[in-house]
């Protein structure tokens, strides 16, 4: 197994994750009660989602470079998992807002921009799908990646704070009023020691996953490829 | 060599902690026992029961998966 100890650390960050999470004291916020618990695992979750579409663009732009057939598998597979994230983060989202905000869709900026950030990104896959040739795969997708990405980040991180949002970190006045959502007093301290193992745990899992696929495609490219 | 090794610990894990049912049924007559931790808080620990159980498979299916390809790649 490649990169063992990573593998490790992710396995043990999860479980940490999973006990912890469950045993940790929470403070009673809102209507949330124990489905503050949620935190744990449903945010980590799109942060893993955030990393591994970055590393996506990475892999797009390095293909870009040096037309590397190789990074262009890297580039599709970080996507994929990061699709299945998104699917998951809305899926568990959703379930979320049905015992908080009443309903399992309340047309919440945050949730529209996702879901679109998704079906973007499912675009990617359409595209990739309906070309035969290689090289003008790679180069197309590797374009199409790399805006993607560019609007990705502005319909998650900046559009939803301009608006109000049920979601934290909307604008002042909203229901989850106050940005950012993160830092400061907004987050306890107990949480907080839970929370970021949470992070870097799913980020290990997502990497896994796709690393996983990668290898995968590569060996049954493996003709395709030099060395 | 080194499979057959890793089989071994998997086994020996597995069955190491049977004794640990055991000592929950023996330990039934004097109140605290498993059953009564799991029927604690709300239930909450069966949740994480639960959400622990898909982890351990989960992973023990992902370590697999990565050993199956990590064979392919050394026999290409």
């Amino acid at each position: 197994m490649k990169f063992t100890w990573w593998k490790i650390l992710c396995i043990l960050l999860m479980f940490f994750t999973f006990t912890a999470g469950f045993l940790v004291k929470v403070p009673y916020v809102g209507n949330l009660y124990q489905s503050i618990r949620n935190f744990f695992f449903h945010v980590p979750m799109w942060f893993g989602q955030i990393v591994l579409l970055t590393l996506s663009l990475a892999y797009s732009i390095a293909y870009l470079r040096k037309q590397n057939i190789r990074y262009d598998i890297y580039a599709a597979e970080f996507a994929k998992t990061g699709i299945i994230f998104g699917v998951l983060g809305l899926a568990t989202g959703s379930i979320w807002a049905t015992y908080t905000w009443g309903e399992p869709w309340s047309n919440d900026p945050k949730q529209i921009a996702a879901a679109i950030a998704v079906l973007i990104y499912l675009a990617y896959v359409v595209l990739r799908g309906s070309m035969n040739d290689i090289d003008k795969k790679a180069r197309v997708s590797a374009v199409y990646n790399i805006f993607a990405y560019f609007i990705y980040i502005p319909l998650i991180m900046i559009l939803p704070r301009l608006v109000q949002s049920l979601h934290p970190g909307g604008m002042e006045g909203a229901k989850g009023g106050g940005n950012p959502a993160l830092s400061g007093g907004s987050i306890d301290a107990a949480m907080r020691m839970v929370f970021w193992p949470a992070v870097i745990g799913w980020v290990i899992l997502g990497i896994w996953i796709s690393n996983l696929k990668i290898r995968l495609n590569i060996l049954s490219h493996k003709n395709l490829i030099d060395g | 060599m080194v499979n057959a090794i890793f089989k071994r610990c998997c086994f020996i894990a597995a069955f190491s902690f049977s004794s640990l049912f055991l000592f929950a049924q023996a330990s039934d007559s004097t109140g605290v026992s498993v059953d009564t931790i799991m029927r604690s808080n709300d239930k909450i620990y069966v949740v994480m029961a639960v959400c622990l159980t898909i982890l351990v498979v989960l992973f023990l299916y992902m370590v697999r998966i990565d050993r199956k390809v990590s064979k392919k790649e050394k026999s290409f």
